[in-house]
């Protein structure tokens, strides 16, 4: 098994993880760590796909000289991708643990079968 | 009990998919066309050692000025949803039980080295990997150091607001001025590239990071002030 296909499978059972958590957890802040496992486990898929066997990081230092970039780094995008990707499911997750707080504060609890104002 | 076992049934099908694309994956030997332009161009076009800030920083420049937007929005709606939990100064319960000696002395010796280093990464960004998202996370964490040994401390909201503001303001204005003096919009190279590796080259692309790591920094701060600012009511 290369490591591209343990980081890959690793991303995927992340995902799996993640999505068991957030659909059978009761407790809001469960819910929200779950999703930011899943999270990570996209990142992980996004940065394992980019990755390319023999190669090194995307950096032109002294291992890398700029004429034979194009054969020595791995692919830079996903990593770009990925980059914002983190940042933005840091916003994600702040706001959802901001709604959290509030949503407790209104009822005195977190367990979302509590909250049925939305339930059809 | 039906719930669950749709869930697994769920998960069971994602999972069928999963495997199927991991037996079928093959690593590419080669960039395919986008990778290898960036690959050979960032260099000799931009000056930059680092490809993935070069990306970040001019390539793709206007998708990180709207990231950095989408941060400044959360930070705000953070701030707004949890404004009613903040309790007034008289309105404070007890006083936790204080953090000990050693805690203090040792956060208050880490916080200026967390900054510092921060600051490290985010100048740097064209260099070595790393870069203002990663720099302003560090000095966030400091931020973190803090409240985790006081949480009783409480930080300038002006002081942040400035810096997070400021450092918006001067962003764009850089943007503008590549749109005047080079290429285009956030466009890096109205300054000269200087020597290739140097800590002054690459245009104004450290100052572009530096700029995005202060006002990432600043809204990570503003996020956990906020969280941590808010008490049950009693």
């Amino acid at each position: 098994m290369s490591l591209v296909t343990l980081a890959l499978a690793g991303g995927f059972a992340l995902i799996l993880i993640g999505l068991y958590g957030a659909l059978n957890n009761r407790n809001i802040l469960r819910i929200i760590i779950a999703f930011t496992l899943a999270d990570t486990g996209v990142n992980l898929v996004l940065v394992a796909v980019g990755y390319m066997p023999g190669r090194t990081a995307p950096v032109l230092d002294a291992a890398v000289p700029v004429d034979q970039a194009n054969a020595l780094i791995i692919d830079p995008v996903p990593q770009a991708l990925v980059l914002t990707a983190i940042v933005i499911g840091l916003g994600v997750t702040a706001l959802m643990l901001a709604y959290a707080l509030r949503l407790f504060a209104s009822r005195h609890t977190l367990d979302i079968s509590k909250f049925t104002e939305l339930k059809w | 009990m039906i719930n669950r076992l749709l869930t697994v049934a769920f998960l069971a099908g994602l999972a069928v998919i999963f495997i199927q694309l991991l037996s079928g994956f093959a690593p590419d030997t080669d960039l395919n066309l986008t990778a290898s332009y960036y690959a050979s161009r960032t260099a000799p076009d931009l000056g930059a050692q680092n490809v993935v800030t070069g990306i970040i920083v001019t390539y793709r420049g206007l998708d990180t000025l709207g990231e950095v937007t989408v941060l400044f929005l959360t930070a705000a709606i953070v701030a707004l949803v949890l404004v009613h939990g903040r309790a007034l100064e008289a309105e404070r319960g007890p006083k936790p039980f204080p953090a000990g000696e050693l805690l203090q002395t040792g956060s208050r010796l880490l916080a200026p080295m967390i900054l510092l280093l921060g600051i490290y990464v985010f100048v740097n960004g064209h260099l070595t990997p790393g870069g203002g998202f990663q720099g302003g996370a560090i000095m966030a964490s400091a931020v973190l150091l803090l409240l985790l040994t006081d949480p009783m401390r409480r930080f300038s909201h002006r002081l942040i607001s400035r810096i997070e503001s400021t450092a918006g303001l001067l962003f764009v204005a850089i943007g503008l001025l590549g749109l005047l003096f080079a290429g285009g919009f956030l466009d890096a190279r109205f300054l000269p590239q200087g020597w290739f590796g140097a800590l002054f080259s690459a245009g104004a692309i450290p100052l572009i990071y530096s700029l995005i790591g202060l006002k990432v920094g600043a809204e990570f701060s503003s996020m956990l002030l906020s969280l941590s600012e808010t008490e049950d009511e009693k």
